[in-house]
């Protein structure tokens, strides 16, 4: 009950919608720009060969668990005005809080869009190229076939982003109507106290994460059949 | 396979469009950086009187609530316009290194003492802060540090000097130290329990007390004096000095100092506008 009563007070300040509406937009962006970069990538690592292949393949899975906080701490100092990026003015806004999710979720969507790559060119690679297609034409082709797979691969990339605190925390610095997303605001309200409305937010975010996870499903399945 | 492309070339308009509508809100010259301590955010006193100054004025406020010593190092690296924050000390080096200047004190409140209502340390209706202190190392009662700069870690480690303990690197167990916030803190003590020092505004606000209660207050050593220190100009020619300069005199004038005296929780008065300040 009380839970309600201090959600249903922060949702008609109006606050609440805007914490949501970034947090959504924030990881969002950063899901799509990792996917954009990250699926390619991963699946270019199945299909061509080169010297270096092995090691960025480890490297994305060593990467799998970059430390958010170390993520956010290193961007900070990029973006901070003493630091050399800082002519960007970019330390303390939502870009920036965008920028450090997208890295957190590159190595991810990158890692598991290979895997699911690797299968699918070894079983029908020799046939996509008998048809004639190019290696790079096999890179589109491959995501279409996996894209189940590389649903799951960008998802997990955005359950990386929509929970993580520790780097937006430090780049975005939490600023009320500004930088204030669903994590940070758990972070505050539990530091304030306020421990049932830490926990309503914890499950309306819960609640969004898998009602975009289950939209997301029911869309790839219906282009499936 | 045409279609794929096509499709990775909408997710990168889709990019491009979600991260300028992200980054979309204003970073123009109305807009200023406070760092100021998580004590004058997390009691709700920010909250309360900035909308008024952003109405008056028409400069929107981003507060950086850290402890002291952070908010000090943001305002060191540029990272901040202004410095809202409570530790004499500190600040002092602070405008000494000639980064701040026009340090003026705007509101004062006081640390208090609080631990769990059973009191095994028995410090309970006392007004020495360190007489107290001394109890608790005695009866090696759980105590529960900051840890993290901040002003009120500072005073902590003051008032163990002046009792003569080396709290920090003496016998563990008893003394925790958390690294983190009073919020942090505080919740930490209701679960332990343990004691721990609280400045009172953080204190009445907080809404997870558990066990916990005030036991030492009134002790002349724990008064709790806000400063507002704006930057050097010569230090720090990227920040929006002038519009800083607009809310530092804001907060000493007569509208801020009446926002901060009539800003209560619960029907109590969290902090006193420096007029009647004790200095």
């Amino acid at each position: 009950m009380d839970n309600l009563a201090s959600l249903s007070a922060a949702l008609a300040s109006g606050e609440l919608w805007h914490i949501i509406g970034l947090s959504l937009a924030v990881s969002l962006s950063a899901t799509t720009a990792a996917a954009v970069l990250g699926l390619p990538l991963g699946v270019a690592l199945a299909v061509w060969e080169f010297p270096a292949r092995r090691f960025l393949i480890v490297i994305a899975n060593a990467l799998l668990g970059l430390p958010p906080a170390v993520v956010g701490l290193t961007l900070y100092l990029l973006l901070s005005g003493s630091g050399p990026l800082g002519f960007l003015r970019l330390l303390f806004t939502p870009g920036a809080m965008v920028i450090a999710q997208a890295v957190l979720a590159l190595p991810i969507v990158t890692a598991l869009a290979h895997r699911a790559a690797e299968n699918l060119w070894a079983g029908y690679g020799d046939a996509l190229m008998d048809l004639g297609a190019s290696k790079l034409r096999a890179v589109p082709a491959l995501i279409a076939m996996g894209r189940l797979s590389m649903l799951t691969a960008v998802l997990a990339g955005f359950g990386r982003t929509v929970s993580e605190v520790g780097a937006i925390i430090v780049v975005g610095g939490n600023i009320a109507g500004y930088t204030r997303t669903m994590t940070t605001a758990i972070v505050l309200e539990t530091s304030k106290g306020d421990l049932p409305l830490a926990l309503g937010l914890g499950l309306v975010l819960i609640g969004l994460t898998m009602m975009i996870s289950a939209a997301a499903f029911g869309l790839a399945g219906r282009s499936h059949a | 396979m045409k279609r794929t492309i096509r499709l990775w070339l909408w997710a990168l308009v889709a990019v491009v469009a979600l991260s300028t509508l992200a980054a979309g809100d204003d970073t123009s010259t109305s807009t200023i950086r406070l760092a100021t301590t998580t004590s004058l955010d997390n009691s709700g006193l920010l909250g309360a009187m900035l909308p008024i100054f952003t109405r008056d004025t028409g400069i929107t406020v981003h507060v950086l609530a850290q402890g002291t010593g952070q908010a000090l190092d943001t305002a060191r690296r540029g990272d901040a316009d202004l410095v809202l924050v409570h530790d004499p000390e500190a600040e002092e080096q602070f405008v000494g290194e000639g980064h701040g200047t026009n340090r003026r004190q705007i509101a004062w409140n006081d640390f208090i003492m609080v631990g769990p209502k059973a009191d095994p340390a028995h410090i309970g209706g006392g007004h020495d802060a360190v007489a107290a202190l001394i109890k608790v190392a005695e009866a090696k009662a759980p105590f529960v540090s900051r840890g993290d700069r901040s002003g009120t870690h500072a005073l902590e480690l003051r008032l163990w000097k002046m009792a003569g303990i080396n709290a920090a690197t003496g016998e563990r167990g008893w003394y925790r130290d958390i690294g983190g916030g009073m919020g942090q803190a505080l919740n930490a003590a209701a679960a332990m329990p343990a004691y721990t020092l609280s400045d009172r505004g953080t204190w009445l606000s907080f809404k997870n007390k558990g066990p916990l209660a005030v036991l030492v207050e009134g002790d002349p050593k724990l008064i709790n004096r806000y400063d507002v220190i704006e930057l050097n100009p010569e230090k720090h020619q990227a920040s929006q000095l002038a519009a800083a300069h607009r809310l530092s005199e804001w907060l000493l004038s007569t509208a801020g100092q009446k926002a901060i005296g009539e800003y209560q929780v619960d029907g109590e008065q969290l902090f006193h506008p420096s007029a009647a300040a004790p200095r």
